[in-house]
């Protein structure tokens, strides 16, 4: 068996050409990417790099970790150039989870749309429906209720705080603080109980369409809400004595995976890497949607670029999360929760039985769809991850010609090499955590 | 009738001159500003915006045109069956901007983004895989999604959706 052989442990996977390449074969543009210094190294030092005798077959070795690996969260395969326990080299290969979502978009009629978007990034599904509502709606220029956008972001706030928990929880126990996988967990659990009173589901909910959202909250929707914001503060605190104070936790996260400003920019990384590098960016904030120009909240940013930064960034937006949260209780204005316009929402069940037009608008909606005005958009928002974008092209039809998502973990993940490099194997999960990549995102 | 000779008077006025920038034609639909280049412009105009303060490459896309009769394009753009769709992000001025470039055919080659904007290698290499759109000087050019021995590219519009008899090699092919 050949040395690749071997390394595809003998069974063909189908990457071939994807797959990290032997340094003898690979070119000087690969090798700098994959050694995570494509802005690092002047040009003098890349040719070096590539002529190292440091970095030849028989002193380093090249792993897989994944794609079953329980701290790829999901099925993320790293190829890793190990010299001794440093890595010398990353490259991510992905696509284990791709099962053509943005070619089965254009099957599915705006209605149905939002089931097939909400299942890309689980973690955070209303951010998936509420970017392809958003598209939806900026080609159909409907004006929405104020109700409907305010539900929409209260849904989204929780969902960002059930998201970051998700993140605390895996970090957690990717790190081995084994008890913070079932505090993080019990926390979401909250969370994601209070989605199933609201929206019926727990996960890839649908609730949010184009056109408003698909039922009003139910009557004790502020207890319910207020009940989780008066848990989670003791508990964000807890958190806080669990890890962050910690000289264990400080040890395993300060100083891993630095990425430096320009990098992160010239990655196209955007969210809390981007953030924790000292950039204030945010969308909510800078190019705000919904309505978040109305409410009162801060952004949280980082100083370092290192895990330890995008760890307490994440736990520190739940708070911001749970600010914006109170002010939408305080806010949320009465009215339609959906558009009153019959050729975009369909009637109330109880109408169906009384009135022939209302029947006749429910069965062209449920059967062909409504028809969208042919033209292009791009709309963005600030998912837990980054900037979530929906590119939405329309030929005049009731189905997209064209939707495409861009998804923040797809990109954050090109930062990986750079934070990997020159780092020891041991801070590969601590880095691939950090990130925070689903993968039903990246993939699609 | 009375405001016919108006309707008139103003068809005679020259028409305003198309707005450019960077050589480009821009067009303003919902907002957003888009410019609208060939493949020989792609690069320069491209290049001219990340001098602008475009640092972000929020996106590379492409939109395969060949079924689409409604498809908009201003006056003077020589329209082509895949349309490469670059988003860009000014995080200063908080400004985005689209470029559409008219890409070509089935075999189109663009010239690659990645020495501007080392983000847009997977977007790049998604577009090649999901589109068979070539990037000239990309650094490695493979498929991301698919495997590597995968025929077609999947989101072109002459690519059915269920063609797919027998997905991994080892499984019985149907009965």
């Amino acid at each position: 068996m050949s040395k690749t052989e071997l390394r595809r442990g003998g069974a063909d996977t189908g990457e071939r050409s994807q797959e990290l390449p032997d340094r003898t074969t690979a070119t000087t543009a690969e090798l700098l990417r994959d050694s995570g210094c494509v802005l690092r190294l002047s040009e003098q030092e890349a040719a070096a790099l590539s002529q190292s005798t440091a970095g030849s077959e028989d002193e380093t070795m090249i792993i897989n970790m994944g794609p079953q690996h329980p701290s790829t969260h999901g099925v993320l395969r790293l190829m890793l150039e190990l010299q001794g326990e440093t890595v010398l080299r990353t490259k991510p290969i992905i696509g284990y989870l791709h099962t053509g979502m943005e070619k089965t978009g254009e099957t599915l009629t705006y209605m149905q749309g939002v089931t097939n978007t909400t299942r890309m990034d689980y973690a955070s599904p209303f951010f998936n429906e509420l970017v392809f509502s958003l598209a939806t709606e900026s080609l159909l220029g409907v004006q929405l209720p104020p109700r409907s956008t305010w539900i929409r972001m209260l849904m989204c706030e929780l969902n960002r705080i059930s998201s970051h928990l998700l993140f605390l929880a895996t970090n957690g126990m990717d790190l081995g603080a084994v008890g913070m996988m079932i505090y993080g967990w019990r926390e979401r659990e909250e969370t994601l109980r209070l989605f199933e009173k609201f929206t019926g589901l727990r996960m890839n909910h649908a609730y949010i369409r184009p056109g408003g959202v698909a039922v009003d909250l139910p009557e004790t929707w502020r207890e319910d809400v207020q009940a989780i914001l008066d848990v989670l503060p003791g508990r964000l605190d807890e958190f806080d004595t669990l890890m962050t104070g910690q000289p264990i936790w400080r040890e395993r996260l300060q100083g891993v995976g630095v990425i430096s400003q320009e990098e992160a920019i010239a990655l196209s990384a955007t969210g809390p890497i981007l953030r924790s590098t000292g950039v204030a960016w945010d969308l909510r904030k800078h190019m705000p949607y919904l309505a978040y120009d109305e409410v009162d909240f801060d952004i949280i940013v980082g100083t370092y670029g290192d895990a330890f930064d995008r760890y307490a960034i994440r736990l520190n937006e739940i708070r911001e999360s749970m600010r914006i949260v109170e002010q939408i209780i305080e806010k949320m204005p009465e009215g339609d929760y959906k558009v009153q316009d019959r050729k975009v929402t369909p009637p109330p069940r109880a109408r169906i039985d009384e009135s022939m037009e209302a029947l006749i608008h429910h069965f062209k909606l449920f059967t062909e769809g409504f028809r969208v005005p042919a033209g292009e958009t791009y709309v963005a928002v600030e998912s837990p991850r980054g900037e979530l974008g929906c590119h939405l092209v329309s030929d005049g039809g009731a189905k997209p010609y064209r939707m495409r998502v861009r998804g923040p973990s797809f990109f954050n993940l090109q930062t990986l090499p750079h934070m990997m490099r020159d780092g020891i194997i041991a801070d590969a999960v601590a880095n691939i955590s950090s990130v925070d990549p689903i993968m039903g995102e990246v993939d699609r | 009738m009375t405001d016919t000779p108006e309707v008139t008077e103003e068809a005679a006025a020259p028409a305003p001159e198309p707005e450019r920038l960077h050589g480009a034609l821009v067009t303003r639909d919902l907002d957003q500003v888009v410019l609208h280049v060939g493949p020989d412009e792609y690069r320069p105009v491209l290049e001219a915006l990340k001098d602008d303060g475009y640092a972000t490459c929020i996106d590379v896309t492409c939109v395969d045109q060949l079924t689409n009769d409604a498809r908009r394009l201003p006056e003077g753009v020589e329209p082509a069956r895949f349309e490469v769709v670059v988003n860009l992000l000014n995080m200063a001025e908080r400004a985005r901007v689209r470029v559409r470039c008219q890409a070509g055919g089935p075999d189109a080659v663009l010239p690659t983004i990645t020495d501007l904007w080392p983000g847009a290698d997977a977007a790049e290499r998604e577009v090649y895989d999901m589109f068979g759109i070539r990037f000239d000087g990309h650094p490695d050019l493979t498929r991301i999604l698919m495997p590597e021995d995968w025929e077609g590219h999947p989101l072109r519009k002459d690519y059915a959706v269920g063609m797919i008899p027998v997905q991994f090699k080892a499984a019985p092919g149907p009965r």
